[in-house]
């Protein structure tokens, strides 16, 4: 068996004439968190989909524990959990029989599957309305019994599609918390999300895909790197002067943008690019209320390499969700 | 937050009649704890039928003539097997409706996710609706003898016919099931999946002699296997049948009956799961 726990490669898929996934490249290694991010239609949850056995791949292969997806999907459900974009429980059964029922179908013994359940609804702080309907639980609520239900057999590659989205930020730190405890137990994962600041938390490796294919890939550190130095960023407290103040600022760097009364800029030479800027504002009177350096976040890389932010809904020009054959994109 | 702590997952044994059957137990556990938990839904299942005994007995009960039978209430004797046939015929809606609801939750996905045994979701699925269907016919025989309908041929041949029944519940379900898959969501599959049920269940002779329809009418009736049902269930429960114009399935009305019901769950059954292994949510 190979150190890796998934690998992928070339994987194509193609919906018609939607070609979802154009070439996906992918390694996990056992017992890392690998982080795949991207905008809506990027084909994160088609490549979760083909992983986890889901979906054929037009094109390519990939092997999860060491078998094929294709070929061998009954090994590859045995070693993996999945937990979809959508919270899937059966709403009419309690959090506690939802449980038991996956238990079953995981062919585990009664006796474990009970202690098992009891204990995740401890951990996912479920254990008080473990026996209510799933309808009557929160969304927060059916995201974490969702996430417990692909835990029951303990498996040791999880596939977690966009976990935290639509939660709160408390739950979401809740969540964070329990997917690094698994990952101190030697499970494998690889997450998907549009959250730069949760790949950033949680992933050693991120792949970052637009339109079906990787435009970037590394560790987030790697990635700031790629995009060149740190940012300047100033908020001046007269809007109307904007402009000036980017003027004054051209000669510590170009590339400035401008949002409201806030500029940020891309720079280079360390913190005496600080002084640099206090002075250049003082000399032509421009009032500033905000000024720092800041190392570049995943949003700026984003924002660099794709052209729009990672949370833009818009898709690229005229192309729908989907990129078409007739290459409008 | 503490850490899980319990010991690695213990296997079952493989039980004697095999995980399928196992997989596909334990689904039709969950879809009849459904049942338990929405009784709103067994209710509106319930009302239609009864609501047909009723119409069909006092409203219409006299216009239609039974051939062969000059009895005064020989339509309210005709008329109930064509009820029964019709109602399990609807078994077909839950499972359709049942399984595009499952996808469109996700529930399929994660189901295909697991290690279990694929045509149990379906084998479930089919199992608790034909199941359901014992209560539905269990009110309506009681409706039955409340607008005056009797058993009138022994105990045995009425068990027999009963049994019929639900084998003919069990067959639609699996239909329905293969419509559900091909569903894009659950509201088009409460609409435009059950529209072929219509025309399933009213030409036949389930309320109507058969020689009274039009020429090729006549034919798809004799043999739409619901007319073979229906008419096995009469001769069962000793009812009026009417006079039957010379078809094979209506000369053999038992036999028509299991034979259409085998080959229309291997087909569907084949292409459910076909189809199941397959499908994904949106
Ligand atoms: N079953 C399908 N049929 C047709 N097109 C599909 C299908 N599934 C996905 N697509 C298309 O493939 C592309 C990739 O979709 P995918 O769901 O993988 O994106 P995603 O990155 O998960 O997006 P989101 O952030 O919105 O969840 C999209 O253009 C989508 O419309
Ligand atoms: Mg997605």
């Amino acid at each position: 068996m190979t150190d890796n726990a998934v690998v992928a490669e070339g994987l194509v898929k193609h919906f018609g004439d939607v070609h979802a996934l154009d070439g996906i490249d992918l390694t996990v290694a056992r017992g890392q968190v690998v982080g795949l991010l991207g905008p809506n239609g990027a084909g994160k949850t088609t490549t979760v989909r083909i992983l986890s056995t889901l979906l054929q791949p037009t094109a390519g292969r990939a092997e999860v524990a060491g078998f094929d997806v294709v070929r061998q999907p009954d090994q590859v459900r045995r070693a993996i959990g999945l937990t979809g974009q959508y919270a899937a429980v059966d709403e009419y059964l309690t959090g506690r029989e939802n449980l038991r029922m996956f238990g079953d179908l995981y062919h585990l013994s009664p006796r474990y599957v009970k202690e098992r359940s009891a204990e995740l609804l401890e951990w996912f702080e479920l254990t008080e309305a473990a026996d209510r309907p799933a309808k009557t639980y929160s969304g927060g609520m059916r995201r974490r019994l969702d996430l417990a239900a692909s835990l029951v057999a303990q498996p040791s590659i999880l596939f977690l599609d966009e976990p935290t989205t639509g939660l709160d930020p408390r739950s979401r730190l809740g969540l964070w918390g329990v997917i690094s405890n698994l990952v101190e137990q030697g499970t494998t994962v690889l997450l998907t999300t549009q959250y730069l600041e949760e790949a950033d938390q949680l992933a050693q490796d991120i792949v970052v895909i637009d339109h079906g294919a990787v435009i970037a890939h590394g560790t987030a550190e790697q990635l700031k790197d790629q995009i060149g130095g740190d940012r300047l960023e100033v908020s001046v407290a007269d809007p109307a002067r904007v402009g000036d103040a980017i003027a004054a600022l051209g000669g510590i760097g170009g590339g400035a943008v401008a949002e409201e009364s806030r500029i940020s800029m891309p720079v280079s030479g360390g913190s005496t690019v600080l002084v640099d800027a206090v002075r250049a504002l003082d000399a032509q009177g421009i009032e500033v209320t905000d000024l720092l350096l800041r190392r570049p976040t995943l949003d700026d890389v984003f924002l660099a390499l794709t052209g729009h932010a990672a949370e833009d809904d818009t898709p690229a020009p005229a192309t729908g969700r989907g990129r078409r054959k007739d290459g409008a994109a | 937050m503490t850490t899980l702590t319990t010991a690695a997952p213990v296997s079952m044994s493989r039980p004697f009649y095999g995980w399928t059957l196992h997989d596909g137990l334990v689904v039709a556990r969950r879809n009849l704890i459904q049942t338990v938990r929405v009784p709103e839904l067994l209710f509106f299942s319930l009302v239609q039928p009864v609501i047909f005994v009723l119409l069909f007995a006092y409203v219409f009960g006299g216009a239609i003539p039974i051939p062969g039978d000059g009895a005064a209430d020989a339509y309210r004797q005709y008329l109930m097997p064509g009820i029964f046939g019709q109602t399990v015929a609807f078994a077909a809606a839950s499972s359709t409706v049942g399984l595009a609801e499952d996808m469109h939750k996700g529930l399929i996905d994660r189901f295909r996710s697991l290690p279990m045994s694929p045509p149990a979701v379906l084998i479930g699925r089919t199992f608790a609706d034909a199941a359901r269907q014992v209560l539905v016919l269990v009110v309506l025989t009681i409706t039955g003898y409340v607008v005056g309908w009797r058993i009138d041929n022994g105990l045995l041949n009425a068990i027999w016919a009963y049994g019929l029944l639900l084998l003919f519940a069990y067959t639609v379900a699996w239909i329905g099931s293969w419509v559900g898959l091909y569903m894009p969501n659950p509201e088009t599959a409460n609409t435009a999946g059950l529209i072929w049920l219509f025309p399933l269940t009213f030409l036949s002779n389930a309320f109507v002699p058969i020689n009274s329809l039009p020429g090729w009418l006549q034919t798809f009736a004799a043999w739409n296997p619901i007319s073979a049902l229906v008419l096995a269930c009469r001769e069962l429960f000793g009812n009026p049948t009417g006079i039957q114009p010379d078809y094979w399935p209506l000369q053999h009305a038992e036999a028509y009956t299991l034979i259409s019901c085998t080959v229309l769950i291997v087909i569907f059954a084949t292409l459910s799961v076909r189809r199941y292994r397959r499908t994904t949510s949106r």
